[in-house]
Formats: structure tokens, C-alpha cells, sequence
């Protein structure tokens, strides 16, 4: 478990950092259809940002603002919101993923292509991230999966 | 919905393996049923798959709708038809059985987390039956290991090393796969596996082609434990939980094997492969020595899980034979063993995984009167091992009984000693078990007196069988060897027949 | 010379290569073999990167934004780079991470089963 450093340098530029971060993860999550960037790209700098604080403030500051069944709920969404935006295009008559066919108020295909683009860079954003954070959650943690959890015996 | 039957297989079970650990938060004891739902579902799916396929002629199925060479698409010919229903249905069979034994080996806080990586892993083989597309088979192939190092690591102890040793060679068989991939793209600039085999005959004198070639063979070989690369295999299967072990013997490796028949008839077509460079030759003598290898080390073992590991490296011989053949007959004798090796392997490890919760017996040498004690179960395992020995009319017989003819019409007669040889051995190490099971005293391990004296009349030993649920899939699986095996010409007829290159005696 | 300066690319990753693939054979130790792997994988992502490369070329992005009109013929191919290869790379720094968590989420458990990550250590714990 990482403690809390009590330096007060490392912590006011974490502060200073973590906010512009997590806006710069959401714009490249959300400007992936159209230039470089996307939801692998978004998430991992979300996740960076969150490891950033639990480097800075401790494990127990980060476990606060977001638990372990928040990061796992997160991780399967995101991929749920991917398949389902696949998936939901089987119901218009379009192969698994083909987003033209998806019925949205917008004028041109590309224009809805570009929307389901999106929604599926969310979904991979939101995995990446949960995934980053359950990883660095999970090597840091004393605690966790015990040997003997792994096999049967009680 | 018919024509979306190939994508339904993955969507379903990639949807429902991400909602098992979210349901399972709430209640643990839904995820296994959850997931059976799914799996049900998933094949339903695939039945459908091989009804389209059959009725009206391979599926191509574009991811999206983009067209071929940019887009990924699932190909669904007669080959892989087959291998997704078997794979899906042995699957289910073993989800069925698998309940109890994972409530005892796993620990209640991992079940939906296991569930989960159960799906994916099922999801991922499907995948890699299905694609088209060299790079999308890259990654379904790792999404393949990845859980299948997870779910070796849950096993008992020294499933830590055995995982992590199949990391290391796992990793390495992926990244000699991504390598060949990188060649073939260097030469041609796609990724398409039918357009590949259309651009890739006017350059096979190329040495990049012939390096892509060798990655491939070393890559995929190493996944299905081919002869010298199988190091992984024996530890992985015997330190597994058993529903882990029943699920990836009959699926995991027939899935690579049917890999490389992929890459070796339709990638490269069959004229490079044993003509321009002999492939053939080498790997005839790769499957024979395999063949031999794991039938003399399974004798050796005295676990039966490590058993049939090694059984299974001899088996996949038999396979990679069946293509070094290079005609006819071998052809469709290595594509049918990997249907009868999946039936057989699978009863075989279901039966193992029942008795272990049962008894939890592992040594053979304790499976002495056995089937008193669970007669169905056993004759079962008897069945199977009648398949693997190949005794008429199971699947085995016919599968080997194609080889011989392939090496028969190829004029290979030391290969048809070689199956002849290994059969005996076969032979040896099951009739060993059989004759422990049936022929000899039942010693309770409980009491630890032994149930009677030979010559003396044999006491009722109670019949303690293994629940419901493990033993109707142990005897579906048996039907299904019976199945393959009386109906192994129309099998042939409406889909092996297809994968014999033109102008093939 | 000329055969080894002007396919230098090629050299390199063979050479990343087998460094990886040495230290995953030959060290004993679990931490090293995941590195040694580590540095495979990396040698095979440079492969991949520099087979996109292209003297001379850009970034594949055209300058104008997306919605304005850009006549198809305007577009000179041979000034982008190919990204394919490059994209292809990106789902395998995922694999290749992924691979990573796993193998060290197992080493954490090997270590607190047998408290030790020399494999010589564990067979004979294991034997």
C-alpha cells in the first residue's frame, strides 16, 4: 500500500496537473473519430491521471473517489457499450458494427458513422481506463487475491 | 436475423461475459447460469451458421460492411462450419458439467470473475474459427491465451508455474505469428486471407515468403503443442482446475490444429507447402516422432490428467500427419481426428473431472474397481478409450482408418507402422486403466479396507454415481463418439470433402 | 555494408530480438523473463513501425479539416506514410501490455506462495 507522502511540492503540481489531465483524456476520447486520438489513447491518460493521485495522495484518497467494484462495473461497461452499439446496429438490418445503418438524427452517413465512432471510442475509453487502474490497484495491493484463494480449500 | 448467424456466436458471449462480473457483484451464484444461457444461445447460433453453410454454400460476413481487402471479414466455409459447432457444442456439454466441479476447486469470490473469463475464452476460439482476416486471427489468438493463463493459474498448486511457463512460450508463439503476419504484409500489403492466396503464388520463390512460412509453422505449433514446442502442455492440463482441463484439451488445440490447416490449404495454397518447399517431408517426421513420444510418455505417467496430456501431444500428431500426407485421404483423415480427438479427449477429461469430484482419485493406480462404483461414468470412459485405441465403430476407428489409407495411397509404409505402433500403445496405457477399473477389487480410500479378495465373492460396493448434471454430458459426449463415428461418411460428404484442394488424388 | 546500412531496420529488431528472446531462455530468475519478453515484444513493434516508414512522407492526416470539400485527385499518396502497420501496432502494445499485467500479476502470486522468484527455487520447493 502507498502511503501518503506529506510533500507538499509533489501534491500542489499533482493538483495543479490532475485537472487539465482528465480534460485533455476526455478531448482526445471524444475528437478520436476525426484526428488522431481515440478511446485506447483517452483512457490511458485518464488512468494515468488517477494512478498520478494515488501516487501523490495515497491509495486511501484514490480508493475513496473511485472503489474497486466502480473500476470493474466501469471496465465491463465499456465494453458493453461497444458491443451493444455493434450489436444494435444487427436491429436495423446492418452487419455486427456497421453504424451508417443506425437510425440517428443526423443528415449524412459519414455524419452518423462519426457519431457511432464515438460512442465506441467512450466505451473503449471508459475499458482502458478502468483497466489501467485495476491493474496498478492490483500490483500494488498487499492484499487482494491470496494464494489460497485461488484453489478450493476454505 | 439467419445471415447474422457468424457474428451472433461472438456478440452473444462478448456481451454476456462482461455482464457475469456485474451481475455476479450482486449475486454470485447467477454468473454460472448467466453464462449458460449465453453459451446455449451462442449455440444456437452456430447450428444456424452450419445450416446456412450447408444449405446455401460458404458465408462471408463483413464486419461493418466494409468490403474485403480494408475491412475484416468472418469467412464460414465447410471446414470451419464444422469446427464452430463442435467447439461450441462441446463447450456447452462442458459448461453443464463443469458447475459442480468449479463450485468445489474455485473459490466463491472468483466465480463470476471465472465465468467471465470462461465466455471470452469460449468467444475467442470462435473467433479464430470464423475470421478471415491474418491480424484479427492475431488477436483472437491472444485474447485466447490471455484467458486461458488466467484460468490455468486458478488450478492447484504449481498452476502458478505452469501458467506462467505457458506465458513465456505462449508469448512467443504469438509474437513468431505477428512476425510471419508482418512478412506476408511486407510482400503483399494486405491482411485478407483470401485475398492473400490470390496475390501470394507469383512471388513463392520469395525468401520472405519462405521465412513468413517457417514463423507460422513455429508460431501455430507452439499453440497446439506440436512434438518439439509442446513443452507447455503436460504441466497446463494437469495443474488446471478439471473443468479448465476438459474445456481447453478437446478445444484449444484442435482449434490451432485447424489454424494450420488454414494456413497451410488456403493461405498458401497446397502447391508451396509440399512442393516448393518441402514442408511435408519435415513435418511427416515431426507428427511421426510425436505420435511415438507422447504414447511412451503417457504409458510413463502415473497421473491421469498428465495421462492425457500426453495423449493429446500424440493425437495432434496424428493431425499435423493427416496434412504432411499431402493427399486425399490424409486430408480428410487428419480434419476428421480432429473431430473424433475433440469427442474422445473431451469424455475422457469430463469422465476424470466427475471422478476427481467424486473421489477425487488422480493416481491410476487407485482407479481399481471403479465401476462399481460409478458404472456409467466408467462405461463412458471406456467408450472414449475404445476411440483413442480406435476399435470399430467409434470415431477414432475411421479417422485412423483415413490416415492409414493416406499413407497407404502415399506409399508411406513405415507411417503406417507408425499408426499401427502407436494404436498398440494406445492400447497399453488404456487397457491398463480399463483392466484396473473393471477387473480389479474396489479398495475404498475412505476406509482405506480393501472392498474384498480376489477369488472370494465381490462385496456390493454402494453405486455412488456422479451427479446428474456431470453425467447426461458425459454421455452425450460418448454418444457424440459413437456419432461421428457411424455417421463419418456423410460428415466427410457435407463438409471435409470441400477442404481437398482441386486436383488432389 | 550496403547490405547491413541500407536494411539497418531489419538488423535492429533482430538483434532486440534475440536479446529478448535470450533473457527468456537463459535467465532463471521470473522478473527477467518477463522483461527479456518485454524487449521481444518491443523488437517486433519497431519492425512493424519502420515497415510503415517512408522517406520523405508525413503523418498521415490531411491538413484541410474533414468536412471541407478536397477533390480526391488533389490527395498525393506517395507524400503520406502507410499507417496501417502503425495501427495494427496499437492493438499490439494492448496485447503486449495485457500479456505483461497477467505474467506479473502471476509472478506476485508465485512470490507470495514461495516467496521467492528464482525459478531454480521454486522447482525444487515444487519437487
Amino acid at each position: 500500500m502507498i502511503n501518503r507522502y506529506d510533500n507538499l511540492i509533489i501534491e500542489f503540481f499533482c493538483r495543479i496537473i490532475a485537472a487539465p489531465l482528465f480534460l485533455f483524456g476526455v478531448y482526445i476520447i471524444f475528437h478520436g473519430e476525426a484526428s488522431p486520438g481515440g478511446g485506447f489513447q483517452g483512457g490511458v491518460i485518464l488512468g494515468a491521471g488517477f494512478i498520478m493521485l494515488a501516487i501523490a495522495y495515497g491509495m486511501d484518497f484514490t480508493l475513496r473517489r473511485i472503489r474497486e467494484k466502480m473500476i470493474l462495473f466501469l471496465s465491463c461497461i465499456g465494453v458493453f457499450i461497444y458491443g451493444g452499439i455493434g450489436a444494435a446496429c444487427l436491429l436495423w438490418r446492418g452487419n455486427f458494427l456497421d453504424y451508417g445503418k443506425l437510425p440517428l438524427p443526423v443528415d449524412s452517413v459519414s455524419a452518423i458513422r462519426g457519431l457511432g465512432i464515438m460512442g465506441i471510442e467512450i466505451g473503449v475509453g471508459l475499458t482502458v481506463m478502468g483497466v489501467m487502474i485495476s491493474i496498478y490497484y492490483d500490483l500494488i495491493d498487499p492484499g487482494g487475491i491470496q494464494p489460497d484463494m485461488l484453489s478450493g480449500e476454505e | 436475423m439467419m445471415q447474422q448467424a457468424p457474428a451472433l456466436t461472438i456478440a452473444i458471449l462478448l456481451l454476456t461475459a462482461f455482464w457475469v462480473p456485474i451481475f455476479g457483484m450482486v449475486k454470485r451464484e447467477s454468473a454460472y447460469y448467466i453464462s449458460l444461457t449465453a453459451m446455449f444461445f451462442s449455440f444456437l447460433a452456430a447450428c444456424a451458421t452450419l445450416y446456412a453453410v450447408v444449405t446455401t454454400g460458404p458465408i462471408h460476413y463483413r464486419m461493418g460492411g466494409w468490403p474485403p481487402p480494408w475491412g475484416i471479414e468472418f469467412v464460414i466455409d465447410y471446414l470451419n462450419a464444422g469446427v464452430l459447432v463442435l467447439i461450441s457444442l462441446i463447450s456447452l456439454l462442458t459448461t453443464v458439467s463443469a458447475k459442480k466441479s468449479v463450485e468445489r476447486e474455485i473459490h466463491r469470490s472468483k466465480w463470476p470473475l471465472f465465468w467471465s473469463l470462461y465466455l471470452l475464452l469460449v468467444m475467442s476460439l470462435m473467433g479464430m474459427t470464423e475470421t478471415g482476416d491474418m491480424f484479427n486471427m492475431y488477436v483472437y489468438l491472444e485474447v485466447s491465451s490471455l484467458t486461458a493463463y488466467g484460468l490455468i493459474a486458478m488450478g492447484e498448486k504449481g498452476a502458478l508455474m505452469a501458467s506462467f511457463n505457458y506465458v513465456i512460450l505462449g508469448s512467443v508463439g504469438a509474437s513468431f505469428y505477428l512476425l510471419g503476419v508482418g512478412y506476408l504484409y511486407i510482400a503483399t500489403g494486405s491482411l485478407n486471407m483470401a485475398d492473400l492466396s490470390k496475390i501470394l503464388p507469383s512471388i513463392y520463390r520469395s525468401k520472405v515468403i519462405f521465412t513468413a512460412f517457417a514463423f507460422f509453422i513455429v508460431g501455430i505449433g507452439l499453440k497446439m503443442g506440436l512434438f518439439p514446442l509442446h513443452m507447455w502442455l503436460p504441466d497446463a492440463y494437469t495443474h488446471a482446475p478439471s473443468a479448465i482441463s476438459t474445456l481447453i484439451a478437446p478445444t484449444m488445440t484442435k482449434v490451432s490444429a485447424y489454424v494450420f490447416f488454414r494456413i497451410i490449404l488456403t493461405v498458401f495454397n497446397p502447391h508451396f507447402s509440399w512442393e516448393v518447399i518441402p514442408a511435408a517431408t519435415l513435418l511427416r517426421w515431426i507428427a511421426a516422432v510425436g505420435i511415438i513420444y507422447g504414447s511412451i510418455m503417457a504409458i510413463a505417467q502415473k497421473d491421469i490428467k498428465r495421462m492425457l496430456a500426453y495423449s493429446s501431444i500424440s493425437q495432434i500428431g496424428y493431425i499435423v500427419l493427416g496434412i504432411a500426407l499431402a493427399n486425399r485421404m490424409g486430408l480428410i483423415g487428419g480434419a476428421l481426428h480432429i473431430f473424433s480427438h475433440a469427442f474422445a479427449k473431451g469424455s475422457l477429461f469430463m469422465v476424470v473431472m466427475a471422478v476427481i469430484y467424486k473421489t477425487g482419485i488422480r493416481n491410476i493406480d487407485d482407479f481399481k474397481g471403479l465401476n462399481r462404483k460409478m458404472p456409467f461414468t466408467m462405461a463412458a470412459f471406456c467408450l472414449a478409450a475404445f476411440s483413442m485405441v480406435g476399435v470399430p465403430p467409434t470415431a477414432g476407428f475411421f479417422s485412423k482408418w483415413y490416415l492409414v489409407l493416406g499413407t497407404v495411397a502415399g506409399k508411406y509404409w513405415w507411417l503406417t507402422a507408425v499408426i499401427l505402433a502407436s494404436s498398440l500403445l494406445n492400447a497399453v496405457y488404456f487397457f491398463r486403466i480399463i483392466e484396473k477399473i473393471y477387473f480389479s477389487s474396489f479398495v475404498d480410500l475412505v476406509t482405506g479396507g480393501s472392498g474384498g479378495h480376489e477369488h472370494h465373492e465381490l462385496p456390493a460396493v454402494a453405486v455412488a454415481e456422479a451427479p446428474l448434471m456431470m453425467l447426461v454430458p458425459i454421455l452425450l459426449m460418448a454418444a457424440g463418439i459413437l456419432a461421428v463415428g457411424l455417421f463419418n461418411t456423410q460428415i466427410i460428404h457435407h463438409l471435409l470433402q470441400f477442404i481437398v484442394p482441386k486436383g488432389l488424388a | 555494408m550496403d547490405f547491413i546500412v541500407s536494411k539497418f531496420n531489419y538488423w535492429i529488431y533482430i538483434i532486440m530480438m534475440m536479446i529478448g528472446f535470450y533473457a527468456m531462455i537463459a535467465k532463471r530468475n521470473l522478473v527477467k523473463k518477463i522483461i527479456g519478453m518485454n524487449i521481444f515484444q518491443t523488437a517486433i513493434i519497431l519492425f512493424y513501425v519502420s515497415i510503415g516508414a517512408k522517406k520523405g512522407a508525413t503523418i498521415p492526416i490531411l491538413e484541410a479539416a474533414h468536412h471541407a470539400k478536397i477533390p480526391p485527385e488533389s490527395i498525393e499518396v506517395a507524400k503520406y506514410i502507410n499507417p496501417l502497420p502503425h495501427v495494427l501496432m496499437l492493438t499490439a502494445i494492448v496485447v503486449g501490455v495485457s500479456v505483461t499485467g497477467v505474467a506479473l500479476a502471476l509472478i506476485i502470486l508465485i512470490y507470495r506462495r514461495y516467496h521467492t522468484v528464482e525459478e531454480d527455487e521454486i522447482l525444487r520447493q515444487l519437487s
